[in-house]
């Protein structure tokens, strides 16, 4: 049963990230390249010679861009799998469809809006090369709190159903979420490291291109994979219809 | 839940998988799955697992476009 979810989550998952690579193609590059076009610049005015890179923009833009966004895809629609294989027959009445839609919506919320909005995605040349180490740290721990207290929001809200019904309890749970990370991410240092003169359509275009991304894949991952529960449990389901 | 047997339901409520048939998965496959996560988004930068620098250039657009700290 886990073994079937798990591999229904990464094969949604291939889909998903498939599709959102398309998406990042076709709308992320062209603000990427205008990243780089600043770095060049930079390079350029400093007198610094270009080096030999050891992969091409083409194959980056490209083949490197999907793999990325494929493995990312299967390793979040296999994580996604093993949260609903818990999580399913555990959150009231919701049917095995409709769990996988909520945890990929809490998921989503949790692991990337929330993050997203303490330390956005950063086109080439936005951020200072020497503080990769404290900004990986930051985002490691901005996502593993956010999502940590997601998981307790639910456990929470569950608990709490049996008193306050469904309604208030989700509402009381995640007002709870909201205040915790909110405090959170108010004591987590911000980081500021824009150059003033880095082109502001780029940051912006940047920025929406990386969450829209974002949305397709989480879209496309929690639909495919709901489809594909259902399927899988179609002949038991289509008894109680 | 308490309805009786004869009125049926509009949707089908799954049976809770045993946390026991769980635990062996999430240990194993998470494992493996954030290792995935790990080398497309952070491998060859602030730390590495594997020497150069060719993992990180190959993924290089992914990174940045998936909202991971890079350059
Ligand atoms: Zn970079």
């Amino acid at each position: 049963m886990v073994r079937a979810l798990l591999v229904r989550g990464m094969l949604a998952g291939l889909l998903a990230g498939l599709l959102a690579a398309l998406f990042a193609g076709l709308v992320g590059e062209p603000a990427l390249d205008g990243g780089i076009a600043y770095e060049d610049a930079l390079a350029a005015a400093a007198g610094e010679e270009a080096g030999v890179a050891p992969v091409s923009r083409g194959v980056q833009s490209t083949v490197g861009l999907a793999v990325g966004f494929v493995i990312y895809g299967v390793a979040v629609g296999g994580i996604l799998a093993l949260v609903c294989a818990t999580a399913q027959g555990r959150l009231g009445a919701l049917s095995a469809r409709a769990t996988v839609v909520v945890v990929a919506a809490v998921g989503f919320v949790a692991a990337v809006l929330v993050p997203f909005i303490k330390y956005p995605a950063n086109p080439p040349a936005a951020s200072a090369d020497d503080t990769i180490g404290l900004r990986t740290g930051l985002f490691v721990v901005v996502v593993a709190v956010s999502v940590g207290l997601a998981v307790g929001a639910t456990v929470l809200a569950r608990r709490l159903s049996a008193t306050l019904g469904w309604w208030n309890a989700v509402l009381a749970a995640a007002g709870g979420y909201l205040v915790l990370v909110v405090l959170v991410g108010v004591l987590l240092p911000t980081i500021a490291e824009t150059p003033a003169d880095f082109p502001a359509a780029v940051l912006y275009d940047f920025r929406l291109a990386s969450l829209g991304g974002h949305l397709v894949l989480w879209t496309a991952l929690a639909l495919v994979f709901a489809e594909l529960v259902d399927r899988a449990t179609r002949p038991a389901a289509a008894a109680l219809r | 839940m308490s309805q009786a047997a004869a009125e049926p339901r509009p949707v089908a409520i799954p049976a809770p998988i045993p946390l026991r048939e769980i635990a062996p998965w999430a240990l194993f496959a998470g494992v493996v799955l954030l290792a995935l996560l790990y080398l497309v988004g952070m491998d060859q930068g602030a730390t590495s697992v594997f020497s150069g620098e060719v993992l990180h250039e190959f993924v290089h657009d992914g990174r940045h476009l998936l909202g991971f700290p890079c350059h």
